[in-house]
């Protein structure tokens, strides 16, 4: 009976992720100039100036919105994380040092010299599955915080992925235990790295954490200035730094 | 569309009041993540995937994790 239940809430579950994925609308059929503004359409592909677009010598297939001046939106394909690296960035600052800090409770209240073990045989699936899987969830990872501005995504989500197969290393090998050198010292410099972008910025263009780079073309790997180089730091970092926790977490003290 | 919308919010709800009120701490942290997998799919339907990716990765995926390991250490804490 249990088992039936749980073949209902498995198929349910899946019925639901299919069901979801069809409410978006499919790739290139979405009106862009209906969601958002049209400098955000109009930001450096083939030097198109909005001006031109508002004002009516260019034409655009639909109405267009006009919010605040060109320059906002600085050249990512992502809204979401030009408004977290530019417009943000200082918050961005703050939830690393959060996490930073976190980290180091953990690792305060948590750290001993011995790797705890579960005390039984990981499972010959899950020993598999993991070698078959973790290169693939590693780069699923790197590909999230490096095409942060591109896709949906950026330095969060992509470290913890990261540190998520990290686990299914703790979880499927009994001998495993991560190098608490490499990740400390690769969390540290990254989040230096990081605050010495801002420094950068403030003798460049004045501000702390400016975009001091050149835009380049809207959707291209090298583009939206600072944003990847930022978030590649950011994902370095969350993702060395959650993996010390999970490894953290799998010490224990002698005796 | 609606109606799916409606389904995910209620078992959300009942997930929610699960977690609280279940007797095993281990399933009140199965719960929490099915609660959380299922908000993934809201996030997906309001067109916040970037929210989807962090919930999915921090929400279902790694808290549980932790909180799994937590009650492992704990040991004894599930009769309870």
């Amino acid at each position: 009976m249990r088992r039936l239940y749980a073949i209902l809430v498995g198929a349910g579950l899946v019925y639901m992720l299919f069901a979801f994925l069809g409410t978006i609308s499919p790739y290139g059929n979405v009106n862009l100039s209906d969601r958002v503004s049209a400098h955000f359409l109009a930001k450096d592909v083939n030097s198109v100036d909005a001006s031109k677009w508002v004002s009516g010598d260019k034409q655009i297939p639909s109405k267009m919105k006009v919010f605040g001046k060109k320059g906002f939106e600085d050249g990512s394909a992502n809204v979401v994380t030009s408004i977290v690296v530019n417009y943000r960035s200082f918050d961005t600052l703050g939830e690393v040092t959060v996490l930073f800090a976190s980290a180091v409770g953990v690792g305060l209240i948590l750290g001993g010299t011995r790797r705890m073990r579960y005390g039984r045989k990981p499972n010959f699936i899950l020993r598999v599955s993991t070698g078959i899987l973790l290169p693939l969830i590693i780069l699923f990872g790197v590909y999230i915080f490096v095409h942060g501005h591109l896709t949906p995504g950026g330095g969060f989500p992509g470290g913890t992925v990261i540190a998520a197969a990290v686990l299914l290393l703790y979880l499927s090998n009994e001998e495993f235990s991560l190098n608490m050198v490499v990740s400390k010292s690769l969390e540290g410099s990254m989040g230096s790295l990081y605050v010495i972008f801002g420094l950068i910025g403030l003798a460049v263009g004045g501000a702390f954490l400016f975009n001091f780079l050149p835009n380049g073309v809207v959707g291209s790997l090298f583009s939206a200035g600072v944003v990847p180089l930022v978030y590649m730091t950011i994902g370095l970092k969350v993702g060395s730094e959650l993996s010390g926790v999970v490894a953290e977490i799998h010490e224990e003290r002698e005796g | 569309m609606s109606a799916l919308i409606w389904l995910a919010g209620g078992i959300m709800i009942v997930a929610a009041v699960f977690a609280v009120e279940a007797k095993k701490i281990l399933d009140a942290v199965i719960a929490m993540s099915a609660l959380s997998l299922v908000s993934v799919f809201l996030f997906i339907a309001m067109r916040a995937p970037d929210v989807a990716i962090t919930e999915a990765s921090v929400g279902a995926g790694l808290v549980t994790a932790v909180l799994l390991v937590t009650l492992f250490r704990m040991k004894g804490g599930d009769d309870k």
